[in-house]
């Protein structure tokens, strides 16, 4: 045992809460074009020696625009000011825990952010040829390899932007694989519990969603799939673990009776970040598998994107990919290459280049031990911020969680009735935590789904829990709550009622 | 191994104690033997930080470096020190999609500011907060015209990006969508050679025109809106958020819906992507926008706040009844284009499309002296234009490579092969005339 160890840890401070934050507040931000000035300029331009022909002498003179369309006229030091004040107004990782379920709100290496800055990454044009963009393409190489390798399957796109691009990618692919065997399937399964985004990629891809209710331990049944399997399901769509943070036990039986009867399984990537080295989507029995890159690989999230969804497959589906594909040759250089049967492109270029560059270096970061360790710490954190909630929250389901935790607050047991899933996010906020997600997913009513992620330590942890009990049983919060955010409860209905999405609706709305 | 997991093994035992078990294996417990992967991961041992930023390094110094006149919807623009510090803030840089609206007022008013600034280029009331790429923007444009007439034929310029054109048709492949190409002459659309009302086809949903066009041409909309206005078709105009500084707005010559690839304003070519599909439409058709919409408002108080509004459009409402599943967008890309964009100005702006233009007319009046080069298209161009080469273009952009240029893309227009080139604000004259001096070399 090390002398020099505190073995208090509650008397540690919480490295992820952010309730000392903002320097100075109270006040109303302008908008960027409040600080307009007629005149005012920041852009220069280089000398280039080129003839400086006039615009009339540029563009045929019904197609010229008589005067500039009006952006914005600031100085540098204003619109620094001002951009610098809204980032002071926003929550992030970097400033605090972010347990959203589902969003696998991780810190983000800050050596992944260097190496999406280098020049020679950046500088790069993504129309040059192969033998001049050597870098790129091994990256490419690389990480599709490292991303078969983690799923057990065998090949790979890098094209999908997103998550849902990946989905409807995944979908092609499965339809183009029926379309080749000559049997042209209608129905895609997917759990009651499934996001959003998977019903609708259903319906992009041109098949009809069947959704599947969860039983009472939240997890899909063999019997209710083999109930819907009539030779018209083209294959199951799943989240595993689910978005309950279950593990789904029964998937290898599930694989079993939807390739049995023809179908293929698709794997949601979207929770990957439990299972890293435990088991890999191949090893249940999934067909097509899409990863969020900004989930599970350090990729930050952008305020919302961008993103990365690639798409990775096992052997008989390869030949279907998005074109084209990186391939090694022989004597080691790189090229592209179309697969033979390529369903076509589902990216302007080669995908979110930048992303995936970041996902690449988090992977060297981690290496097999530590993306090992990534999920084994996710899943502990996970089930030691469910226990510290039980008692105190509803807990829907009894079992030990995977990666998050889904709680109720509806008749629960430590809190003053009629304490909502809102109540607690809004007040939370006031404790120096963002919110976890709340409604989702759908088949838990009043649902907190929370997802502590990896990187957040113990002690921040215990603050997490502790701050969510005493929120949870100060009650019904009200429009008063939050209080110490830069502004309070925001009007939503009001801004669907009169909608004035940007400042030219505003001004048009003050002129009436 | 990289230090981003904080426990120590204390801590893991301490915790593992705490929920009753024994050992980390039992945290997994719901999967079942037999799923589990033997041996741990197939992947190499984790770096150090240095050895990561040295690897990236070594990746990153085996692309070549060359002078790079290639377009094609993707653009050598120098970039502001100011749009590169304000977003790379981490704040905007690791915030995720803005659900509470109290802690993402940041995140939110840049993006009103942005979607300010896409309508103002595109010339309509609404805009989106983005989607992935110009390319998914074609085919969000799409879906929009075909819910809006419940047909499922659209006319697509042949001046279109061919990259997008093939995205269409990959990501409707499931659900019959009937894309007729409508010719070019002279690199500007032919209208009159579309299908005539004894054709017997279905009537478009949409008609799709670029200006300019992938040829580099000035391909005017009001030829298009009154082939969208015979047929009652949606207008669907893709426009260069650059060339906005010089030529008339899509929305003020009759588009519905303008689509643009927003890379040129402030984002770096880096192979791709993360790229930005800008989106705006016409208030008709306001309730088919996909993706998010951030709207002002007040908050309890009455103070001026932002929120992401007409949610109940979107994918985690309607599910299979949405009309696009775009989720994670490329918000951080649309602050960067706000950032970039308020940095040029409305002056700015206007210098930036002209300067681009002046260089392109230089360097085309400079190869056409070139025997041998010859124009692939004869309409005006603005800041891009496409050449025939006495040459295959592939060996010509292989041989340029040893000069030091990547001279462009290759091109097919009206049947015959070429070279699309394109020329920003940062070539100089003296750069124009060693490319020129250079191409009239490799293709001798």
């Amino acid at each position: 045992m090390n002398p020099h160890q505190d073995q208090s840890p509650v008397l540690k401070a919480p490295g992820g809460r952010a309730a000392s934050a903002p320097l100075m507040g109270g006040g109303t931000e302008p908008a960027i074009f409040e600080f307009s000035v007629p005149g005012r300029r920041c852009a220069t331009f280089r000398a280039t020696a080129v003839p400086e022909w006039s615009a009339a002498e540029l563009v045929p003179p019904e197609e010229l625009r008589p005067e500039p369309v009006p952006v914005v006229e600031v100085s540098e030091r204003d619109l620094v000011g001002h951009v610098t004040r809204l980032s002071h107004r926003q929550y992030s990782v970097d400033l605090g825990s972010y347990p959203l379920g589902s969003c696998t709100m991780k810190y983000n290496p800050k050596v992944c952010e260097e190496a999406a800055a280098l020049e020679g990454l950046r500088s790069v044009h993504p129309g040059a040829p192969a033998a001049q963009a050597q870098g790129w393409l091994e990256l490419f190489w690389a990480l599709s390899d490292a991303l078969c390798r983690v799923t057990g399957m065998q090949a790979a796109t890098l094209q999908p932007a997103a998550g849902a691009a990946g989905e409807l990618t995944g979908l092609l692919l499965m339809r183009a694989w029926h379309a080749q065997r000559g049997d042209l399937r209608h129905k895609v399964l997917i759990p009651d519990s499934a996001h959003g985004t998977n019903p609708a990629s259903v319906s992009l891809a041109g098949y009809q969603a069947v959704s599947l209710p969860s039983d009472e331990h939240g997890l899909v049944s063999p019997e209710v799939v083999a109930r819907h399997l009539d030779g018209d399901v083209a294959g199951i769509m799943l989240t595993n673990p689910n978005t309950l943070g279950l593990f789904e036990e029964h998937i290898a039986e599930i694989a079993r009776l939807v390739h049995a009867d023809g179908g293929l399984l698709y794997y949601d990537g979207a929770n990957l970040n439990a299972i890293l080295g435990v088991t890999r989507p191949g090893d249940m029995g999934f067909d097509i598998v899409h990863l969020n890159l900004h989930k599970t690989f350090g990729v930050p999230h952008g305020g919302g994107g961008p993103g990365a969804g690639p798409v990775a497959v096992t052997e008989p589906l390869a030949k279907f990919l998005p074109g084209p594909v990186p391939t090694r040759c022989e004597d080691g250089s790189y090229a592209w290459k179309d697969p033979e049967a390529s369903i076509g492109r589902v990216h302007g270029w080669h995908g979110n280049s930048l992303a995936l560059a970041r996902a690449w270096a988090y992977i060297l970061a981690n290496g097999a031990e530590g993306l090992e360790r990534v999920s084994q710490a996710a899943v502990l954190n996970a089930n030691w911020l469910a226990s510290r909630l039980k008692g105190t929250f509803t807990t829907p389901f009894d079992r030990p969680p995977m990666h998050e935790v889904v709680v109720s607050t509806k008749h629960a047991p430590g809190l003053a009735e009629g304490t909502r899933a809102l109540d607690v996010a809004k007040r939370l906020l006031d404790e120096g935590f963002h919110s976890p997600t709340v409604y989702f997913p759908l088949v838990v009513p009043e649902a907190l789904m929370i997802e502590p992620t990896e990187t957040e330590s113990p002690e921040t942890l215990a603050a997490l829990a502790e701050a969510l009990v005493v929120v949870g049983r100060q009650g019904p919060a009200g429009e008063g709550v939050p209080t110490s955010t830069p502004v309070g409860r925001v009007d939503e209905a009001r801004a669907a009622r009169v909608l004035l999405p940007t400042w030219d609706a505003v001004v048009a709305a003050q002129d009436r | 191994m990289a230090g981003y997991v904080p426990h120590t093994d204390e801590d893991f035992s301490r915790m593992l104690a705490d929920i009753g078990m024994a050992s980390i294996d039992e945290l997994f417990g719901a999967v079942p033997e037999v799923l589990r992967l033997a041996g741990g991961l197939d992947l190499p041992e984790g770096l150090a930080e240095h050895e990561v930023a040295d690897t990236m390094s070594a990746l990153a110094r085996s692309n070549r470096e060359l002078v790079c006149f290639a377009g094609g919807g993707a653009y050598d623009h120098d970039i502001s020190s100011v749009t590169r510090a304000l977003a790379g803030r981490s704040e905007f840089v690791t915030a995720y999609t803005p659900y509470q609206p109290e802690v993402a007022q940041g995140v939110l008013q840049a993006l009103f500011e942005y979607q300010t600034l896409v309508g103002r280029l595109a010339g309509l009331p609404v805009a989106n907060a983005s989607v992935y790429d110009g390319a998914t923007a074609l085919v969000e444009a799409v879906n929009v015209a075909v819910a809006a007439t419940g047909r499922s034929t659209v006319w697509v310029s042949a001046g279109t990006n061919p990259h997008w054109v093939e995205c269409l048709r990959t990501l409707s492949a499931g659900r019959d969508l009937q894309i007729i190409e409508i010719p070019t002459r002279d690199g500007v659309t032919n209208w009159h050679a579309a299908p005539g009302e004894g054709a017997r086809l279905e009537a478009p949903a949409a008609i799709v025109s670029a200006n300019p066009n992938y040829f580099g041409c000035i391909d005017p909309w009001p030829r298009a809106r009154a082939v969208a206005d015979a047929n009652d078709a949606l207008l669907v105009g893709i426009f260069d958020p650059v060339a906005s500084g010089l030529l008339r707005t899509p929305g003020e010559q009759g588009a519905d819906v303008a689509i643009a690839e927003g890379q040129p304003l402030g984002t770096p070519l880096s192979f791709g992507g993360p790229y930005l599909g800008m989106f705006a439409i016409a208030d008709k058709y306001l309730r088919r926008l996909p993706g998010r919409l951030v709207g002002k408002t007040v908050d309890v108080a009455g103070r001026p706040a932002y929120v992401t509004t007409l949610r109940a459009r979107e994918q985690d409402i309607r599910r299979e009844k949405a009309s696009s599943n775009i989720c994670t967008n490329q918000t951080l890309v649309a602050i960067a284009a706000m950032v970039q964009l308020s940095w040029l100005g409305t002056m700015g702006l206007r210098e930036l499309a002209t300067r681009c233009a002046r260089g392109t007319r230089y360097l085309r009046e400079a190869l056409l002296g070139v025997p041998g080069i010859e124009p692939l298209a004869g309409a005006p161009v603005l800041r891009e234009a496409a050449f025939a080469l006495p040459v295959e273009p592939e060996l010509a952009i292989e041989r340029m490579a040893e000069e030091g240029f990547l001279a462009g893309l290759t091109v097919q227009c009206e049947g015959r092969r070429g070279l699309l080139v394109a020329v920003t604000e940062r070539r100089t004259r003296e750069q124009l005339d060693a490319y020129c001096s250079a191409l009239e070399k490799v293709i001798s």
